[in-house]
């Protein structure tokens, strides 16, 4: 009995803990994290989200101003825009009419961005572009 | 010609891999000897007929044979040889290539090294490594293969990515496979003790060196991959817990856990199906690191090409392998001996704490990872998990952890007399209250993040060096040079890479809560203010390197009115793919690191300039650097050396038994 009792005790410590972690993943989860939106998405939103988001899709034709602080640009799925801000240097592959992803906060429909990806090689395009493209209709590339 | 050499070589290494995974099998069931035999031969071939198609590979690189597909599109004639060389690798089909080759390394390794081993568990262990050869091997012949033709040939090669062109880089990948490939040695030979259904001290003997080798490497292979993304990415950053990284990061916890397991096997005879279990899972992870990774199912500099094939056949290539381990497993863990129990005070207690927190704190990282990839599939809804996760689950789990490792290494086996052992710890933990009440007035804010996180790694450190001077007996007079050499490597390589840890939590303190920045918009002249620091813009000049134009922006750093020094960030152009990157320039000291990166301006004549103080992040690199070595030091070990574990037990090991 007493080795029983014992090894119940490993298992029950075991359990508690997993229990814990599982408690702190799943409030982690809630306030953490980061929904995805298209810019046509956004639009269709009837409340602006809250907290951080993730905006994808393409810079904007002449909506790039480089330099500067912050740097200014439009990201478009070609049925809506979004207008982002960001401080910091831009990914070196970031160009007019090309994939790109930014995360920050929504305010007043300005993101303003911390955090700008851009796709790693000439032809790579993020997948999450690629799907919100596809499903506005307007791009049939492969993935 | 050399090509079509190495495709046979390939197809060649397959089937023998094929015949090693079955023959010694039949053979172990038979007691035949002759068959059994086989397994040593088939993994010598298949590791010479790797070994000439990677060099058939590595040929076409060097002499930039564009009539190679995979070298027409990942190099180039002008690129440095370097890194023609660690192109091989630097794409999807070498990188594979690379992976078995490895991997059939290990198998020779097992082969030639194994003379204590068991005939019967010998031959088991190599026909599993082989079964994994043949279906990675089927893998790269059928999805991926690296000699596919090019017809008409270009005139010259498409280069590699040039964030990939990088010395870190360039070493990146062979470690990781040795880490990630490494756990499959432990893997083979708990599938082969469930399959004899017995496992003994000895059986632990036998996997520890191998798990501490891939360790070791794995460990080195991830911060070399981190010291990468941190000066060559221009974002600063050294850890973003990017699902990539987490599929590292995975098998190196589970790997973590399976060290100190392991341990218990040895010494007490106990803990043996946990251990079983844990091999299975830090190859799991190594597996789904390699299908996360290469299959495209997430996007990264990783994700050479995107081809769903790929990613099914590796999905398959895991679920077999470790379904059919864990069903195994299933089936034959309840039939196996059970170990000896133990009280929850002794240091088996202490690493059964430690693995169930690792494995906790395995599992939040794998559901922080995965967790978008099934919204994904299931919903369609795309959403992605980033640190603030992280720092909310795996950081809370592993703080308990960290303040064990402190306290395990003092408990004695079987019955420790905990009073004992805070009596020795008194003074640790004077120092860490010290440590936490300095970090607690110094810093701006009061912020109680770095409080906690210093004076963990400050109690981590001062239990440790308690314990080590303890055993060496460096307050006694005579012979401590004797006592420190005779006290087991194993011993000082736990120390030293207890001690790496905590080097490292201060590294990653310091730079979460302390990293100052600053973007300004300059032209030359101007001046940016951090820090202390006082940073000049001089000028801006142009340069050329092999393959690329490069423009380099030269900054004056000032402290106190005085010149100390110059950082000479870069942008650069590789014309060849049409790619720019920025290379950061970084003035490392030992309290901390002054980073600079340029980028585009709002005019030809302005050039964006952002500025990082990150303090400690050193400490980062010297930490991991002393938990490889401490891996390696532990390996030096006589007892631990690859081959050298005899069936009888070594004077320093306890009887296996009961208390």
């Amino acid at each position: 009995m007493k080795a029983k009792h014992r090894r119940l005790t490993f298992v029950g410590v075991g359990l508690l803990l997993l229990a814990g972690a599982a408690g702190l993943v799943l409030v982690a989860l809630e306030d953490t994290v980061v929904f995805f939106f298209a810019p046509s998405d956004l639009q269709a939103q009837e409340r602006a989200p809250e907290g951080r988001i993730r905006i994808g899709g393409l810079i904007e034709q002449g909506s790039l101003e480089r330099g500067g602080t912050p740097i200014r640009f439009r990201i478009t799925d070609l049925k809506a825009t979004v207008q982002v801000s960001y401080r910091g240097l831009l990914p070196d592959l970031i160009r007019e009419g090309q994939g790109v992803v930014a995360s920050g906060l929504l305010v007043d429909g300005l993101l303003e961005a911390d955090e700008v990806l851009a796709k790693h090689d000439e032809n790579y395009m993020p997948k999450e572009v690629a799907d919100a493209l596809r499903r506005a209709g307007t791009w049939q590339g492969g993935s | 010609m050399i090509i079509e050499l190495g495709h046979h070589a390939l197809v060649l290494a397959f089937l023998v891999a094929l015949l090693q995974g079955t023959v010694p099998l039949v053979g172990a069931a038979r007691r035949d000897l002759a068959l059994m035999e086989l397994g040593r031969s088939a993994a010598l071939v298949q590791l010479l007929a790797l070994a000439g198609a990677f060099a058939a590979l590595t040929h076409a690189y060097v002499t930039s044979d564009f009539s190679v597909l995979n070298v027409a599109e990942n190099s180039h004639s002008m690129k440095p040889m370097l890194y023609k060389v660690t192109g091989v690798w630097g794409n999807h089909e070498g990188s594979m290539l690379l992976w078995v080759l490895v991997l059939a390394a290990f198998g020779l390794a097992v082969a030639l090294r194994g003379h204590g081993l068991p005939a019967v568990l010998k031959a088991r262990v190599l026909a599993i490594q082989g079964l994994l050869g043949a279906g990675f091997l089927g893998f790269i012949l059928l999805t991926s293969n690296p000699f596919l033709r090019l017809d008409p040939v270009p005139a010259d090669g498409r280069d590699l990515n040039p964030l990939l062109q990088d010395p870190g880089l360039a070493f990146h990948p062979p470690m990781l496979y040795l880490g990630y490939v490494g756990f499959s040695v432990a893997f083979s030979f708990s599938v082969a003790a469930l399959i004899e259904g017995r496992v003994d001290p000895a059986w632990a003997r036998w996997v520890r060196p191998w798990t501490l080798a891939a360790w070791s490497a794995l460990t080195a292979g991830i911060a070399l991959g981190s010291w990468w993304a941190y000066y060559e990415l221009g974002w600063g950053g050294w850890w973003y817990w990017d699902p990539v990284e987490n599929a590292s990061f995975m098998p190196w916890l589970a790997g973590t856990a399976l060290l100190h397991s392991a341990i218990v096997v040895e010494k007490r005879d106990a803990l043996k199906s946990w251990t079983i279990l844990l091999a299975i899972i830090a190859f799991g992870f190594s597996l789904m690191g390699t299908f996360l990774v290469r299959s495209g199912v997430l996007t990264s500099v990783h994700a050479f090409a995107v081809d769903p094939d790929r990613g099914l056949y590796i999905l398959v290539l895991l679920a077999v392998t470790i379904g059919g381990a864990l069903a195994l497993f299933a089936f034959r863990a309840p039939a196996m001996a059970q170990g000896s129990l133990f009280r929850p005070i002794s240091r088996e207690g202490g690493l059964v704490a430690n693995n169930l927190l690792l494995a906790t704190a395995t599992a939040t990282v794998c559901v922080g990872t995965l967790y978008p990839l099934f919204l994904d599939a299931a919903t369609g809804e795309k959403v992605s998990v980033g640190p603030p996760f992280f720092h909310a689950t795996f950081v809370p789990v592993m703080l308990p952890a960290v303040l064990l490792a402190g306290i395990g290494p003092m408990l004695a086996w079987k019955r420790a007399d905990l009073e004992g052992v805070f009596t020795r710890l008194r003074f640790a933990a004077l120092v860490a209250g010290a440590v936490a009440l300095l970090t607690w007035l110094l810093q701006h804010g009061h912020h109680p993040g770095p409080v906690i996180g210093l004076a963990l790694a400050a109690w981590l450190a001062a239990s440790t060096l308690i314990e080590w001077t303890g055993r060496v007996g460096l307050f006694r007079r005579r012979g401590i040079v004797a006592r420190i050499i005779g006290l087991p490597r194993s011993a000082h390589g736990m120390t030293l890479a207890h001690l790496g840890l905590a080097v490292f939590i201060c590294g990653a303190v310091g730079d979460s809560f302390w990293r100052r920045e600053v973007v300004v918009d300059a032209t030359p002249g101007a001046v940016a203010e951090l820090a202390g620091y006082r940073v000049v813009l001089e000028d801006i000049r142009s340069g050329n390197g092999p393959n690329y134009e490069a423009e380099v922006v030269r900054l004056r750093v000032e402290r106190d009115g005085e010149a100390i020094g110059e950082l000479r960030p870069e942008r650069r152009f590789y014309p060849v793919q049409g790619t720019r990157t920025t290379e950061a320039a970084i003035r490392s000291r030992p309290l901390g690191d002054l980073y600079a990166a340029v980028g585009e301006g709002r005019t030809p004549e302005h050039r964006t300039l952002r500025l990082w103080h990150a303090p400690l992040v050193p400490w980062i690199w010297a930490g991991a650097l002393m938990m490889v070595t401490g891996g390696l030091v532990s390996l030096s070990d006589r007892r631990l050396r690859v081959g050298a574990p005899r069936r009888t037990p070594g004077p320093v090991t306890q009887p296996a038994g009961g208390d």
